[in-house]
């Protein structure tokens, strides 16, 4: 890290203000701040509590929104709170995380008129946060009467906690082997830090285990410490919440070289520093990618101090699967986003100098070809968000396609009793929602199974 | 602009609207604001014989929507406060320094005719206008005699009336309660009594909310809640009924009305007009929001009176009335079918769920491949009832069609499936 500048977190200001937060101002603070009481009110009453929903539809995990945002409008939020968690043991994330803006709010009916929707992911914090304080209160689901089996899970992400969750209430014990030494997956070492605030990661786990019937092994990581045979031997059924553990390559020489990283090892790391001053950035910093990892990562690294930051995508902003508003949140925070290039060389002369990029464009074919324009790009760090890919290794007996372990439609591998979900298999988009519906889905396919067994 | 300006009672007012009797108009302060902000005139708060009475604290209770949005105000203040000549003086102060805007002034007493006649002598010399009669209020001052303890007895309500009529020679309102079985009875009376015009309503009875935290009703007094009067927009729709008998009845419609109920809008008081009454009286209104809300009754009336070609308010005062029928006397033949514009449809299903469950399940929900849904009515199952028309929050989007019909117009009293029609033969 010679050639990289420990800097003070530069205060850049909150993108959002608000009445009632005190927390503007700095860099990681909430970006989308919590709702007070009175804002809560005013948002739930524009709900038009349509019937068969549209926004639920669009919810993966398919909260009934509009039960929900009736029940903050009187004044029962933790009723509101059940109805989210019922469907979603992790709203809290979501709720913090989801691009609502591409799925329950893109589909609100008050777009079609007013274009604005109601702002779903805003009220479901305010309900699950009320609740998650409520500490009179005790975890609001029960357990089923125990039924005595024993299932392994492996990961103590989204997935693998929202199967355990499931699975413990419907009555069997669940034991979690988690490679690292936290639970929480990418909630804990993925988000970005001004989306998941305040340990919350850490604080919806405890939650979420109040249900009992739920244990955590930690620094047990599969291959090293687990093996999926062995678990097939001692318990009654195994799921798979391993995500993706590798990182694409730009296949560049000097890709090695200090100071070229994954995005999403630097969003860990950042995640995990706390003060966020101690973290150390590059002066200029170039971001690879078009993602949401790649946003989070260019954001972050303006706001810890980076004087310049260069997003650069091989193709144009509507190609991107980062949201629109992501987007648009890199350019408000002064990320300089360059489209239509694409890496060719690591500049580097004992340290890293930079990256040369070649323009690219569509031939009469509609393929992606470099158009032979070079323009180079000056770097003391670059961060490669250019995609993850499941760590094959340790998944013996299992079929995998297209670099995702292959499922039925309960959720179960081409090994028999092993189950999986998440960012592993293939089932929606690569989000947390998309994994806690898988890791409750598999939890009531595993539980079907075991009484067929 | 259209004129406003209007007659009640014989007496000229600037425009239609004047404050109601109630804390509003306790005071030549509040009086004088008033008039500056443009009220036509004042219904002063209501006067009763000295000692003054004393009032409670909390007073108000509130009946919101979920965005707190104020419905109606129920409340359990009594009449004036203050020494009756503090009143009187402030009210010749007012009448010399206002001289173009109306004072009313409003009275209470236990029912003895001496009291009545030397409070309403008193009050008369002030200056005032004319007497509003209030036997209406339903809470406190009931409890002594007063207020909707007279008003529910129309012997009485004719007895009170008569004697202040006997007593002054400037014209004589009635204010009577809507907390009786027939309104028409105690209007019938103030008619007879010789009431130049009749005020309606007072408030309702009520009690508008538990504070279920310690189970009181609420306003809460140490402790204990009372019934106490219900205004505001949520009572409208009482008003207008009682105002619109009151005005098509034959042994009452030659009573002028003072309608008050509610009203909020500009587009509240043409109705109130529409169905009887030669002006109206506010109150909840400008104590939710401030005198400033006469602008929008006095520009929004004028507005939509030159958009109708009204020159005058006599134009549309009691247009309605002719329009206002037994249900005996409607069509029976006229049938109405409710039409989903899809183009400003937002797909919220509303009309389509309110209709299945407590409907004739008339509106189908179909998904349409390309995503989305599309709602259908189905002219069969239709019975026209308007509830989809009203639920839908999109304005326009449902409208309900006339069918086009052969049969003549058949009022239930004609119609063969009436056994007492056939009973009557």
């Amino acid at each position: 890290m010679t050639n990289l500048q420990a800097k003070q977190a530069r205060k850049s200001g909150a993108v959002h203000g608000g009445i009632g937060h005190n927390d503007a101002g700095d860099g990681f603070s909430d970006l989308h701040p919590a709702y007070s009481t009175l804002q809560a009110m005013a948002e739930s009453n524009r709900c038009l509590y349509c019937y068969d929903a549209p926004c639920v539809t669009a919810c993966p995990t398919s909260i009934d929104i509009p039960s929900f945002i009736r029940k903050i409008s009187t004044a029962n939020p933790d009723g509101a709170a059940k109805t989210i968690l019922s469907a979603n043991i992790m709203g809290g994330t979501c709720a913090r995380a989801c691009p609502t803006e591409v799925l329950c709010e893109q589909a609100c009916v008050r777009n079609v008129a007013e274009d604005t929707a109601v702002e779903i992911g805003s009220l479901q914090r305010f309900a699950v946060d009320h609740l998650m304080a409520r500490e009179d209160l005790p975890h609001p689901f029960k357990r089923a009467a125990e039924t005595g089996k024993n299932i392994a899970v492996i990961g103590a992400g989204p997935a693998g906690l929202s199967c355990a969750h499931r699975a413990a209430m419907l009555g069997h014990n669940v034991t979690v082997f988690e490679a690292k030494a936290k639970p929480g997956g990418l909630n804990e070492y993925g988000l970005a830090a001004y989306k998941m605030t305040n340990d919350f990661a850490q604080r919806e786990v405890e939650f979420l285990l109040g249900i009992g019937g739920i244990r955590i092994e930690y620094n047990k990581a599969l291959g090293k410490d687990i093996s999926i045979a062995a678990l097939q031997d001692s318990y009654d059924a195994v799921f798979v919440g391993v995500g993706l553990g590798s990182t694409n390559n730009l296949g560049l020489k000097g890709e090695e070289f200090p100071g070229v990283d994954d995005a999403i090892k630097f969003i860990e790391q950042l995640r995990q520093t706390e003060p966020k001053s101690d973290m150390p950035v590059g002066n200029n910093v170039i971001v690879i990618g078009g993602g949401n990892t790649a946003i989070d990562a260019a954001v972050q690294a303006k706001r810890l101090g980076a004087e310049e930051v260069t997003l650069v995508y091989r193709r144009g902003a509507e190609n991107m699967s980062a949201t629109e508003f992501e987007q648009d949140l890199a350019k408000t925070n002064g990320v300089v986003v360059r489209y239509w290039a694409k890496p060719v060389a690591i500049k580097a002369n004992g340290k890293l100098m930079g990256m040369s990029f070649e323009k690219t464009e569509l031939d009469a074919s509609g393929k992606l070809v470099g158009t032979g324009e070079t323009f180079d790009v000056p770097a003391d760090q670059i961060l490669k968000a250019i995609g993850q890919k499941i760590k094959t290794d340790d998944l013996a007996g299992m079929e995998i396609t297209g670099g995702k372990i292959v499922v039925d439609e309960t959720y179960q591998t081409t090994a028999p009793g092993v189950f999986a979900g998440g960012d592993c298999i293939k089932s929606g988009e690569d989000l947390t929602v998309q994994s806690v519906e898988d890791g409750k889905q598999a939890a009531i396919a595993i539980d079907a199974f075991l009484k067929s067994a | 602009m259209a004129d406003l300006s209007c007659k009640i009672a014989g007496i000229d007012s600037l425009n239609p609207f004047w404050l109601a009797s109630a804390p509003p108009t306790d005071k030549k302060y509040n009086v004088v604001r008033a008039f500056e902000a443009g009220w036509g005139g004042v219904v002063w708060k209501t006067l009763g014989i000295d000692p003054p009475v004393i009032n409670v604290s909390s007073r108000y209770g509130a009946h919101h929507d979920q965005n707190r949005r104020l419905l109606g105000i129920n409340n359990i203040e009594l009449i004036s406060d203050r020494p009756l000549a503090v009143n009187l003086q402030e009210i010749r102060e007012c009448r010399v320094e206002y001289p173009d805007h109306v004072i009313i002034g409003s009275m209470m007493a236990p029912i003895e005719e001496k009291i009545w006649k030397d409070l309403a002598q008193q009050i008369a010399e002030s200056g005032v206008h004319g007497l509003e009669l209030n036997l209406g209020c339903p809470h406190g001052m009931c409890e002594r005699g007063m207020g909707s303890a007279i008003g529910q007895v129309p012997e009485m309500v004719e007895q009170v009336t008569r004697w202040v009529k006997e007593a002054v020679d400037i014209p004589v309102f009635t204010k009577l309660t809507p907390n009786i079985t027939n309104i028409l009875w105690s209007a019938e009376a103030a008619y007879k009594g010789g009431a130049d015009a009749v005020s309606l309503i007072n408030t309702v009875n009520s009690i508008i909310s538990v504070d279920i935290d310690n189970m009181v009703p609420e306003p809460v007094v140490d402790g204990k809640g009372t019934h106490g009067g219900y205004c505001g927009s949520a009572v409208k729709p009482i008003a207008l009924n009682m105002v619109a008998e009151i005005a098509r009845t034959p042994e009452t419609q030659n009573l002028e009305i003072s309608g008050i109920g509610g009203i909020t809008t500009w587009k509240d008081a043409v109705e109130f007009m529409a169905l009887g009454s030669n002006a109206v009286q506010v109150c909840t209104a400008a104590m939710i929001y401030g005198f400033r809300v006469v602008d929008d009754l006095i520009d929004g009336m004028s507005q939509w009176m030159d958009d109708k070609g009204y020159t005058s308010v006599d134009q549309f005062t009691r247009a309605a009335v002719p329009q206002v029928a037994d249900w005996n006397e409607l069509n029976m033949n006229y049938d109405t079918k409710a039409v989903i514009n899809p183009d400003n449809c937002i797909e919220c299903g509303r009309c389509h769920i309110a209709c299945e469950d407590t409907s004739h399940q008339a509106i189908t929900m179909t998904n349409k491949p390309e995503g989305g849904r599309v709602f259908e009515v189905v002219d069969e199952e239709c019975v026209g009832c308007n509830l989809c028309y009203h639920i839908c929050p999109v304005p326009d989007c449902i409208t309900m069609e006339p069918v086009k019909t052969d049969k003549p117009p058949m009022t239930w009293p004609e119609h063969p499936l009436n056994p007492m029609s056939h009973a009557a033969e």
